[in-house]
């Protein structure tokens, strides 16, 4: 499987084949703020849906992100670690957070994909 | 650099502007060889230091005395004061400081004591802090006090671990785990209850900005340790089911923690001892003015109720006769235990007794009456022009707006909060409580003359008129006439720059 | 009454602006059976001279260190404080304003306390410090749940030289905060194993230098045992003079340097305020509890000072705070800070020369009393006696004397078969007659 999922805390999943590219919104890094600190979790970790998986910091606020499916910790975002900008930038490309394999697809099909999450923003206003 | 005509920020050679005069940090100013104090060198000597004396230099500057007057004063006034100006932070309570108080905390026999000389040679002081809780108790109406406690956040551990103690021996501790807490809450109720193990749970308050009693006794179980309410609350109102709330929750077996960080709206009218509170934080640097000192020392005594009593910190005070002794040993009693090394702040202890005796009885309560009576003035001069979320009532001690009246106008609270600075004025409390959208919580105190109400208000209402006149920039490039313009707190965040360094 | 300006003429007029006839009906939300319908039965308020009367006699019947040859430190020490510290604490601006939320109109505060931070790193050997902790034992306490957070092991060793206020400090927290202790037993004459207490389940050891005892102690070998193990080491002191003379915790590999400041620019004033020193390694910044000052630039690119990494702190991050302290201890970190700069490095160099000058001078005229033993081998300006008679008694009997001698190690740590030692501290306050008065009159208690 593959393409693009989103959710309503606001993260969007990259999926390719059982590699899923996890990060936030543009919608999400909006509200945020200037993000000025990520914390990502050690490659190798694994998690269960619903755990908590990074924490966002913007000037004024904290946030955790947690994780929208269940797998292991594959690749972390680097560069974030002197650029934390880049996800207010790019949030879905350079602003990526990190990599999970998938361990259970079936909890994809729970996500919304892009029409969906668009609508989902509009009755949110 | 000139971006707009009227900043005359780089208009002199120097970088001061008459008499806001520009200070670098004394690493920049300072020597390693001089020394503003004098001091004969000790005669030859052997030391005892063994392997142990430092061999590389620290770095430390010094300055001469006028050079250190010099450096302090010009970045004191960089700074904003009560003593300068209307200062309306609410919940923080910033009113006058008497500087008899300070006089008296300076007294010989008071700042030239130690904590651990014998209690025989320091009755006066045991003394005094017994007249402190002779007071402080009378006017909350509790059963006992710990004066131990540094801060109000100090005082909220120590009030949940009295709990957690009684909890104890009771043989509950394992079972009861959650603390009830408002979202309108200090962030320090949920941090203290959750550095103590205790798990946080949010309880809404109704449309009115009080919580109801159905609620609580909703959200109750055998799980539950305690409730922390804030009374008044921080949106300025009173709980006013705040009877059946402790009672619901005592009934529950839970017990009822009040954060005090308000009590300048009651002392002297209402005692929280009737409302059927077990423990509550007093801040002696808000209520009874010990001054708050850009950001301390506060002091935060706590009172308890008989059921906790047994459960007070050490050190506590015993009367014996003719004799008040300091308990320091926990052992053989059921004290929770020592929460700081010696006996507390007792130096604002001596200020907040200054004030109380100042103001007696009647001035106590007299000067809750004025802080409330000032907060409401405000709402009514402001109620037409600026926006409450609970609807135009009486108010406690401050007043909370949100900024729905800035709607459509381009400016935030930010932007609103940083033109009062150009104005004159210390901005009142913003974004807090977290409930409300764009909060702006204002607490004038007793202190401010109608006048300098007066002259607040016709500001304010000028300045919404000029926002609703869409004179935005007089807001987003505010603040212009403070010694610095807006900082960029998120450079400062990214690269964090903690300490001084050459070049 | 002198504090309240508004007249009963204002007063009614804001009435009639508010729209009620009296102020009772402004507290109307509060129910009637909660009201309180006459004063308190408590005193009425008073001037200022009876104030002044009244605490000046409660304050006279104090016998104060001004008044007694003193000799008493065990965690607050009694130094000379220059005029101009407390003539520039009690500027309104530095007095009278609150913690710097508005950065534009707080530089003043903002800007000496990045100053302070500075001169803290420096001075303990570390790459950062914070803007201050209430006092030095729970900048203690702060420390060992730090570690806990970085090493997620919720257990701490405490060296048996440690003071023993820090140590019941830290069992209080502790206990209620579900995290485990072991202290090992009072070590006067610093000898202790600690490194075989140290394992894979520890989080922190916590040691003190110059200890309780006023036994100097060499860090460097317990920080090799400490992070042998992955713990970290908390290094403790409570007389920060002892830094200018001494090498600091930093070059000795500690991990969290914490301390009390009070000895620098603040009073004794019977046991607080006074202020907490936490220093540690920018590795943990964000565990890092308290306010933190950074530099920055303000719109016009002018250096300037803001609060910083907030999202650490309880009003943005709540129950996930790194602590819940709030108010710290900001004035005292001013009269610190200015001491500090008044003094500088060859003030405080000198200062703690003399400090030490004056302890090994009462230690040599001590040796020479039969009966009483100093018990260091090594030590600042603070020792342990070994007495032939209760350490309480015999303080209590130099009391009467007029000699304030120290304080008895039982006093501290009851019940631990201790009574026969008192812990004796001199500063650049006490002079040559003083010390030949604590030896008389110590010759006379025995």
């Amino acid at each position: 499987m593959s393409g693009e999922r989103y959710t309503k805390d606001h993260d969007f999943l990259r999926v390719d084949g059982a590699v899923a590219t996890i990060g936030i919104t543009d919608f999400a890094q909006s509200q945020l703020g200037d993000i000025v600190f990520v914390e990502l979790p050690a490659p190798g970790k694994r998690v269960a849906r619903g755990e908590q998986l990074a924490t966002i910091e913007s000037v004024k606020a904290a946030s955790e992100v947690y994780a929208p499916i269940s797998g292991e910790v594959l690749a972390v975002n680097e560069g974030l670690v002197s650029s934390p900008d880049a996800v207010n930038k790019d949030p879905l490309g350079e602003g990526w957070l990190l990599t999970l394999r998938v361990e259970n697809p079936a909890e994809l099909d729970a996500l919304l994909d892009e029409d969906a999450y668009r609508a989902f923003l509009e009755s949110e206003g | 650099m000139l971006d707009h005509p009227e900043d005359f920020s780089f208009a002199t050679v120097s970088g001061n502007r008459g008499l806001d005069q520009e200070e670098p940090p004394i690493f920049e100013i300072g020597r390693p060889e001089t020394t503003g104090v004098d001091m004969e060198e000790p005669a030859p000597f052997a030391s005892r230091l063994g392997d142990l004396e430092r061999k590389r230099p620290i770095g430390l500057p010094g300055l001469s005395e006028p050079e250190a007057m010099r450096h302090y004063v010009r970045l004191s006034r960089m700074n904003y004061s009560i003593d300068a100006g209307l200062y309306p932070l609410g919940s923080c309570t910033m009113k006058h400081n008497p500087r008899l108080d300070e006089k008296m905390a300076r007294l010989e026999g008071f700042a030239d004591i130690h904590p651990l000389q014998p209690q025989s040679t320091a009755p006066g002081a045991l003394a005094l802090m017994e007249e402190l809780s002779r007071w402080l108790l009378a006017l909350t109406g509790m059963s006992a006090i710990a004066l131990s406690p540094k801060a109000g956040a100090h005082g909220e551990l120590c009030g949940l671990m009295a709990i957690k103690a009684a909890l104890e021996a009771r043989g509950e501790a394992d079972a009861r785990k959650t603390i009830l807490i408002p979202q309108s809450a200090h962030g320090t109720n949920p941090a203290s209850a959750a550095l103590l193990g205790f798990r946080p749970r949010a309880i809404e308050a109704g449309a009115d900005g009080v919580v109801s009693e159905e609620a609580v006794a909703a959200a109750l179980g055998p799980d539950v340790a305690a409730i922390m309410l804030t009374n008044p609350n921080t949106c300025g109102l009173f709980e006013r089911n705040v009877v059946a709330i402790a009672r619901r929750v005592r009934e529950a077996g839970g017990y009822f923690y009040c954060d005090g960080a308000n009590f300048n709206a009651i002392a002297g009218v209402a005692r929280p001892g009737d409302m059927g509170v077990d423990a509550m934080h007093l801040n002696l640097h808000k209520t009874f003015s010990t001054p708050h000192g850009g950001g301390g020392p506060g002091s935060g005594p706590v009172v308890l109720s008989q059921r906790l009593a047994p459960f007070a910190p050490v050190p506590f005070l015993l009367r014996d006769g003719e004799t008040i002794r300091l308990v320091e040993d926990a052992r053989g009693t059921q004290s929770l235990g020592r929460l700081t090394a010696f006996h507390g702040q007792f130096g604002t202890f001596v200020r907040a007794l200054a004030y109380i005796l100042s103001h007696g009885s009647d001035g106590l309560a007299q000067a809750s009456r004025d802080a409330v009576l000032s907060a409401n003035y405000l709402r009514a001069a402001l109620r037409d022009v600026m926006t409450q979320p609970y609807g135009d009532r009486a108010c406690m001690h401050e007043v909370l707006f949100d900024d729905a009246f800035l709607e459509g106008t381009g400016v935030t609270t930010l932007d609103f909060a940083k033109a009062m600075i150009d104005e004159g004025f210390h901005p009142m409390t913003i974004y807090f409580p977290l409930v409300v959208h764009g909060a702006m919580l204002i607490e004038p105190t007793e202190s401010e003359s109608k006048r300098s109400l007066d002259l607040f208000v016709t500001t304010l209402r000028a300045l919404v008129a000029s926002a609703k006149r869409g004179e935005t920039g007089r807001f987003t490039r505010a603040p212009r006439y403070a010694p610095r313009r807006r900082l960029d707190e998120t450079a400062a965040a990214r690269k964090p720059v903690l300490r001084w360094s050459a070049g | 009454m002198r504090y309240l300006p508004l007249t009963q003429e204002d007063r009614a007029q804001m009435r009639a602006a508010i729209g009620v006839a009296d102020v009772a009906a402004l507290y109307a939300d509060v129910p009637e059976a909660l009201r309180l319908d006459a004063p308190l039965d408590l005193p009425r308020g008073k001037s200022e001279m009876l104030v002044e009367r009244l605490l000046g006699a409660m304050a006279k019947r104090n016998l104060s260190a001004a008044r007694a040859p003193f000799f008493i430190g065990a965690g607050a020490y009694r130094h000379h404080i220059p005029a101009s510290v407390d003539h520039l604490v009690q500027r309104s601006e530095f007095l009278t304003s609150y913690t710097p939320y508005q950065p534009e109109i707080s530089q003043g505060t903002l800007q000496y306390l990045f100053e302070f931070q500075t001169q803290v790193a420096m001075l303990t050997g570390m790459e950062i410090a914070n803007a201050s902790m209430y006092d030095g034992s729970t900048a203690c306490a702060e420390a060992a749940l730090m570690a806990h957070r970085i090493t997620k092991r919720p257990k701490a060793v405490l060296s048996g030289g440690l003071h023993p206020h820090y140590a019941q400090v830290l069992r209080t927290i502790s206990h209620f905060a579900g995290d485990a202790i072991v202290s090992l037993a009072p070590d006067v004459r610093a000898r202790e194993d600690i490194a075989s207490a140290i394992d894979e389940s520890v989080s922190c050891v916590i040691v003190q230098t110059p200890d309780v005892f006023g036994n100097l102690r060499d860090l460097t070998p317990i920080a090799e045992a400490c992070h042998r193990h992955g713990a970290l080491l908390i290094a403790v002191f409570t007389e920060v003079v002892s830094l200018g003379l001494l090498t600091p915790p930093g070059e000795m590999g500690a991990d969290i340097v914490v301390g009390e400041g009070q000895s620098l620019g603040n009073p004794l004033s019977f046991g607080g305020p006074y202020l907490g020193l936490l220093a540690t390694r920018q590795l943990y910044l964000r565990q890092t509890p308290g306010r933190l000052v950074g530099e920055t630039v303000d719109a016009d690119g002018r250096r300037g000072y803001v609060a910083t990494l907030s999202a650490r702190e309880q009003h943005i991050r709540r129950d996930k705070a790194t602590s819940n302290i709030c108010t710290n201890s900001n004035l005292c970190a001013l009269a610190f800070s200015i001491h500090l700069s008044l003094l500088g490095e060859a003030g405080l160099r000198r200062l703690a020369r003399v400090n030490h000058a004056s302890a090994v001078d009462l230690a040599e005229r001590l040796a020479a009393v039969p009966g009483v033993e100093t018990l260091n081998e090594r030590f600042f300006n603070e020792f342990t006696l070994r007495v032939p008679r209760d350490a309480v008694q015999l303080v209590e009997h130099m009391a009467e004397q007029g000699v304030l001698a120290g304080v008895p190690v039982s006093r501290l740590l009851p019940g631990a078969g201790l009574d026969d030692l008192l812990i004796v501290a001199c500063t650049e306050v006490d002079t040559v007659e003083d010390r030949e008065a604590f030896v008389a009159a110590l010759k006379g208690a025995l």
